[in-house]
């Protein structure tokens, strides 16, 4: 049986197909080559990638247990031009946010001129007072970024949030790349897909310009809360790909505000320290003192410029979903230009009239607590039961503050192979940024997650969401401009577009 | 040892890598050896053997049935056992999660394929019998240590890793002796030992004397030329333990690990090996310490990290 590719009659906007058998221009090749294969290869093919994961412990850990990450087998395309776009729109996201956090915990401009409320920032529960007025030493906070996007009905990528405390997933990135060349070297020699694998260099390179200046040779280390993280694979794999010590809390000490770990022959001083654990659970002293995964006095180790904790401390004050409401502004009002990526239409619930709106009709939004994560407490209103509304009603009254609105977005499909059939399936994408102060570099591509279950929205691993390999075309294969090219497409068949059908569910964690 | 030393913790996990890889190997060997003899003795006492198989591998059987069904689950199959096989695969597998970052990534393959296939391996095992099962530990142990020597800078992680691994061995062949010396009628005889230790046809070689119990205990204590023997397993623990030591150091003063290793051996080297059989307990018993005090001593000078510190919030509590 040759390969078949169900048609998509969800209304959202499906990347491989702009009408039914007729692919768009960067994915004609890809479809002519799985099209010559037939099902019982494209199985075969599938169950030796998984074969890989396991073989190769490529897991995150959920309730207790290890699980691959699926990998599916048909890769999602994104042109030259389109990426070109996306990758400087995140650029400019990014040095938007690192200049907002500069000024919060610095001078606070944006306050006094009245672009935003204090407020705002100061009942932010990620807002660090210990890291006012710490200057990290090359400026930035922001070394690592993952911007979520998804690509709505009209085919336009929106972000749907900015994570910039841990973002993680990269390391998905790059196993899944690996994997598909080994398994299906065979797509790629059709293709000119940019490579990945320079993302550690580009991560160590953005962490050793961030060490304190008076560090002539700076010790950079990966920082994990351990075994037991979900992300604990990934913190692994970047700490060996770039040849630097993999640690726990336990194995550092802090004194006389230097940071040292422990080793075989005495201590050795650390300068930089890439961390993979929660401000909360950093340092007992400052934050949560009942945490035996951080190091005691790390902060004011920190704040002595005697070592560089990456991402920065309170980063998390600029991805609450409230502030996230104004990174448009951000990038006017401090960088000068126009936003090149659009935010998800969204509303203050603490301005009356839209908190009102939303009152008056909640089935017709989405509606997310401002610091949640992992879909938690999102009512989707078109969705959501008579109870639910109600409640969500009375707790939005209550406090405004905690809560945004958002329009019901469909997320984009993409043909997934699920049960030996090929079928639309929900897609989003995080692309990774790295700062390292002169730069914001974009690792082409990003991890495509994919909810595997058949109108599923939760894109989730832990909700038994899979990811794709993602590929960035070096050339473009087409002539026409592909942005404005394809932003008109007709429904895949008859029925109208479901708008109500499909959201996209939060990150579990950003890590 | 390099200048700047490794993590401590690191170093600790590569120890016990070292000596689980080293006890599922040895354990898969000793049990081979009991169940061939529950299966061929007609006179066999099936009680008497699993109670000494426990007793050897130091396992409390006092709550246990003694028949070779649960033996085997306890000693073999059972995970949550940190003596059983099973249990010391996954020892080293938890320990090698936490050193992903160090050991090579073919060990880290291997060891992870290794766990994963033991449960389907236990369901056949539990029909055709634990032949196939312990056949398959010994040859992906054996993997393991090959690519532990091939794959791995043999810096001073590897010597941890090589230094858990013989003292582990020395540990078990001890156990093995001592099963022998203690429990004479429900263990296996001196040849099933020999072939236990993988050593019957070396030890052929050496001796060509079949029936001589005092010549296979010599042979297992004392053998130069035998990476199983103990004399051997002592010679390789103080040579990593003196690649370890800084550099500079040109005594065993002030390293308390190499000289239990040098007081170990000098009782070895000496011993009147006509009598060795007589003086094994004594012996046994003092190789069984040491083991136990090596390890003590290491952990103490390379691998000590504070207890994990609670911080109580002023007022708190």
């Amino acid at each position: 049986m040759v390969v078949h590719f169900e048609s998509d009659v969800s209304g959202a906007w499906n990347e491989m197909f702009s009408a039914p058998g007729v692919a768009r221009p960067m994915y004609q090749g890809l479809l002519g080559d799985l099209t010559s294969l037939d099902m019982v290869e494209l199985g075969l093919r599938a169950e030796q990638l998984s074969r890989t994961f396991i073989d190769r412990g490529v897991t995150f850990a959920h309730s207790g247990e290890e699980r691959p990450f699926p990998l599916d087998l048909v890769p999602r395309i994104i042109g030259a031009l389109e990426w070109d776009h996306l990758s400087r729109g995140i650029a400019q996201r990014v040095r938007a946010l690192e200049a907002f956090l500069a000024d919060v915990y610095g001078a606070g401009r944006i306050f006094t001129d009245g672009l935003m409320p204090r407020s705002v920032v100061t009942s932010s529960p990620h807002f660090c007072r210990p890291a006012i007025g710490v200057v990290p030493p090359n400026g930035v906070r922001i070394a690592v970024a993952g911007i979520d996007l998804i690509r709505d009905e009209h085919g336009n990528f929106c972000v749907l949030e900015d994570n910039i405390r841990i973002p993680s997933g990269v390391s998905y990135v790059i196993e899944n790349r690996r994997a598909m060349t080994q398994t299906f070297s065979s797509l790629f020699s059709n293709h000119r897909v940019l490579p990945v694998d320079s993302y550690p260099a580009k991560l160590l390179a953005a962490l050793v310009a961030a060490a304190p200046a008076k560090a002539a040779s700076p010790t950079v280390v990966v920082l994990s809360p351990g075994v037991h993280n979900a992300a604990y694979f990934e913190h692994v794999l970047l700490a060996r790909m770039m040849g630097v010590e993999l640690v726990e809390g336990r194995d550092l000490v802090c004194r006389a505000n230097h940071v040292y770990m422990r080793t075989t022959s005495g201590e050795r001083a650390v300068h930089v320290i890439y961390r993979r654990v929660d401000d909360d659970w950093l340092d007992p002293l400052q934050f949560r003192p009942n945490s035996v995964i951080g190091v005691a006095g790390l902060v004011n180790a920190a704040r002595a410029g005697n070592v560089t904790i990456s991402n920065g401390l309170g980063n998390g004050v600029a991805d609450d979903k409230l502030v996230y409401t104004y990174v448009p502004d951000f990038i006017r009002y401090y960088l000068g230009e126009t936003p090149m990526l659009d935010n998800i239409t969204t509303y203050r619930l603490e301005e009356a009239e839209a908190c009102a709106e939303v009152l008056a009709h909640p089935e017709d939004y989405v509606i997310k607590p401002v610091d949640g994560s992992g879909g938690k407490g999102i009512v989707i209103g078109p969705h959501a039961s008579a109870e639910e509304l109600a409640a969500i009603r009375v707790a939005v009254a209550a406090s405004p503050r905690n809560w945004i609105a958002q329009r019901p977005v469909a997320l984009s499909t993409h043909p997934t192979f699920v049960n030996d059939k090929v079928s639309p399936r929900h897609i989003d994408l995080r692309p990774f940024a790295v700062s390292d102060g002169n730069d914001v570099w974009v690792l082409p591509g990003g991890l495509t997650r994919v909810a595997l279950g058949e109108g599923e929205l939760i894109v989730n691993s832990s909700r038994g969401g899979g990811s794709k390999d993602t590929w960035v075309l070096s050339e473009e294969l087409v002539t026409a401009p592909l942005l404005t090219g394809e932003v008109t497409q007709a429904p895949m068949d008859s029925a109208p577009p479901q708008q109500n059908d499909e959201f996209i569910g939060l990150d579990e964690e950003q890590q | 040892m390099s200048e700047r030393g490794m993590l401590s913790r690191l170093a600790e996990s590569l120890f016990w890598i070292g000596r689980y890889i080293e006890r599922a190997d040895d354990t898969s060997r000793i049990v081979d050896s009991y169940v061939h003899r529950m299966v061929e003795d007609p006179f066999n006492d099936e009680a008497a053997t699993c109670q000494s198989l426990f007793a050897i591998l130091g396992i409390d059987a006092t709550d246990l049935a003694l028949t070779r069904t649960s033996t085997l689950d306890t000693i073999v199959y059972d995970v949550q056992k940190p003596n059983s096989i099973a249990g010391s695969l996954n020892g080293a597998y938890e320990n090698a999660r936490r050193s992903r970052d160090f050991i090579s990534s073919e060990m880290w393959v291997a060891l992870n394929t290794t766990r994963n296939e033991l449960r389907p391996r236990e369901r056949v095992a539990r029909t055709l019998g634990p032949a196939t099962y312990l056949a398959y530990v010994r040859e992906r142990c054996a993997l393991l240590a090959g690519l532990t020597d091939a794959t791995l800078s043999h810096d001073d992680g590897w010597q941890f890793l090589v230094l858990g691994r013989n003292i582990e061995r020395i540990d078990m062949t001890a156990r093995l002796l001592r099963g022998r010396v203690a429990y004479m009628e429900a263990s296996p005889d001196w040849m099933a030992f020999l072939r236990a230790s993988g050593a019957m046809e070396a030890f052929m070689r050496s001796t060509h004397q079949l029936d001589n119990a005092n010549g296979v205990a010599t042979f297992l204590m004392l053998d130069r030329m035998f990476p199983r023997s103990v004399l051997f397993a002592l010679n390789v623990i103080d040579e990593a333990l003196m690649e370890i030591q800084s550099a500079g150091q040109r005594d065993n003063h002030g390293d308390s690990a190499r000289q239990i290793v040098a007081h170990a051996r000098s009782q070895l080297e000496f011993i009147d090996t006509e009598t060795l059989l007589d003086q094994l307990p004594e012996l046994l018993q003092i190789l069984e310490s040491a083991c136990y005090r090596i390890t003590d001593a290491v952990t103490h000078k390379y691998f000590r990290h504070e207890e994990a510190i609670l911080w109580v919030s002023e007022g708190g509590l």
